[in-house]
């Protein structure tokens, strides 16, 4: 396996560094006022889940909800602006450099970068105590096959999109109702059999399971079920990518 | 006499759709050589351009480019080749000189060998002192001499310019122009589009003249205006132009045109031509040596393309 796409992670890394600073505030921002919004307004009301408060239990889905979103605005609207508003790809294709090497590059650097907020989240819940002790590191590993499971998916519209629009109906029909049906907010057991059915094959609810069995220190069954979901769905979906993205380009 | 070939189209052919915009396009360019492209929009000029950079699949044809067959091995022949693109596609979230570095990148090239060469890139683009300026900074000549500089970032042997000048002013296109021929002088191979006549004129040493997806002529500038057209033009306007060539623009000229309000008298002396223009007063006339436009206009055909 040659290495080439690292040129292209290495491209985006230094764009990011760039504003990294307002980059990560607004990656942690978002998730934050969730928690906080969420869990100690709402959780005022609520009865303890599970023995724990609502705001412990709401942080696992906060990660993988937050990973979610920074994985799918990298591979959309980042990645449709380097394909068709500034003609990057075009440009790095003129050069010894291939599809497939674009195609992984930008996978793997919008799992990266989406992984890196999702582990932003996770130091600011030890700091706020709501996670102790090692085992919710595990979470590490997780956040990049979340994000490496979205933006894979992410890519395919990115290949399809003409443009922002597009990004709207992604969200909208896909992202948020997941969101919903995963297991972010509440547990999905309270949903309708046919919703959890539908949840059961979606990689959000596969994330939220691992991550809120390891931030909450409780038993953790099927992982491997879990980590093949969402790489199926990361390989997947930026394997379509490059298929549609070369039919695109090079035409 | 036998130079090196740097590239080499035979029978090529490209369909999209129903549509066949390359249809059987052979050519041969040599090391050293300024090649010229030339053709309306639409005559296939940018389509036969991706063909030989491999970034397009070819139904039929072969093609070398720097020794390498394309596009089985486009890959490896992009090692020696620069491109500048038709549309401006500098990086806008780095400076001038990080453009370069980024992009010696994905030739394999380390950071520090393309620091050392970033002093005199932008020296050689007229862009010494812009090297930490933002792209957004620049005006559109200035990033084309950018796009031109990341275009020699790894010093090809091979350059594809598709129509590097379109859109700049006429001091900004001298000072590429310029640059160009410095390039030539080096030994550098240029394949350049562009429907510029005098751009072509300048600088191809042979040029060919495409439309509706074929090469209908390949020759010298010179050659082609000796070769198909009268060596004088006289182009005739104002009230009363019709009468006038009906009456003496057709007996007295060679060949003649109409288009809209003005006629284009083709000779091979014009003295006959302006005489009789000296007796119609209200009829303005402008004498001039053919040129490669005539050249251009009389093989494609006046028509717009859109």
């Amino acid at each position: 396996m040659n290495l080439r796409f690292l040129h292209l992670v290495r491209r985006n890394f230094l764009v990011w560094r760039k504003l990294m600073l307002s980059s990560l505030l607004g990656n942690l921002a978002d998730p934050l006022v969730y928690l906080v919004g969420l869990g100690f307004g709402l959780g005022a009301f609520m009865p303890r889940m599970g023995g724990v408060s609502y705001i412990a239990f709401l942080a696992g889905g906060m990660i993988c909800y937050s990973t979610m979103n920074s994985a799918s605005f990298e591979a959309l609207y980042s990645a449709f602006a380097r394909l068709k508003i500034q003609r990057t790809w075009e440009s790095i294709l003129n050069a010894p450099m291939t599809i497939q090497d674009v195609v992984l590059g930008e996978w793997i650097w919008a799992g990266l970068k989406s992984a890196l907020s999702g582990t932003a989240i996770l130091v600011v819940m030890y700091c706020l105590g709501l996670v102790h002790g090692w085992r919710p590191l595990g979470v590490l590993p997780v956040v990049l096959l979340v994000g490496l499971a979205f933006a894979g998916l992410a890519l395919v519209a990115t290949a399809l999109a003409r443009s922002y629009d597009f990004f709207t109906y992604y969200f909208t029909l896909l992202v948020t109702p997941m969101m919903f049906v995963s297991g972010v907010f509440f547990p999905v057991g309270s949903l309708p059999a046919p919703v959890r059915a539908l949840a059961a094959v979606l990689p959000l609810s596969h994330a939220v399971t691992l991550a809120r069995a390891l931030t909450l220190d409780t038993p953790l069954e099927g992982v491997a079920v879990h980590v093949a979901v969402l790489i199926l769905y990361g390989v997947t979906g930026v394997s379509m990518a490059a298929v549609l993205i070369r039919r695109r380009l090079m035409r | 006499m036998n130079a090196a070939s740097m590239l080499r189209v035979e029978g090529l052919r490209k369909r999209y759709g129903g549509v066949e915009v390359v249809r059987g396009v052979h050519f041969n360019v040599t090391a050293g050589e300024c090649f010229g492209l030339l053709g309306p929009n639409g005559a296939g000029k940018t389509t036969t351009l991706k063909c030989c950079l491999g970034l397009t699949q070819p139904d039929a044809g072969q093609i070398e480019l720097a020794g390498f067959p394309v596009p089985r091995q486009a890959r490896e022949a992009r090692y020696r080749v620069g491109v500048v693109p038709q549309f401006d596609d500098l990086d806008p979230d780095f400076t001038a000189a990080e453009n370069l570095v980024v992009y010696g990148r994905y030739f394999g090239m380390r950071a520090a060998a393309v620091r050392a060469r970033i002093p005199a890139l932008l020296d050689f683009a007229g862009l010494a002192d812009k090297a930490d300026a933002k792209i957004d900074s620049l005006s559109g000549g200035m990033k084309r001499r950018l796009t031109l500089a990341r275009s020699l970032v790894n010093d090809p042997q091979i350059l594809f310019l598709d129509e590097p000048t379109t859109g700049l002013d006429p001091q900004a296109r001298h000072l590429i122009w310029d640059r160009l021929k410095t390039l030539l002088v080096s030994g550098k191979t240029i394949i350049l589009t562009t429907h510029f006549m005098d751009e072509a004129e300048r600088l191809a040493g042979r040029i060919a003249i495409m439309d509706r997806g074929e090469l209908i002529a390949v020759d010298s500038p010179r050659a082609l205006i000796e070769g198909s057209i009268e060596p004088e033009v006289v182009e005739v306007y104002g009230d009363g132009v019709e009468a006038w060539t009906l009456a003496d623009g057709r007996r007295l000229a060679d060949r003649v045109e109409v288009s809209g309000e003005t006629t284009f008298c083709y000779c091979a002396d014009a003295t006959p031509v302006l005489e009789s223009l000296r007796e119609r007063p209200k009829l303005r006339a402008l004498r001039r040596a053919a040129n490669l436009e005539d050249v251009f206009i009389k093989l494609t055909g006046r028509d717009i393309r859109d």
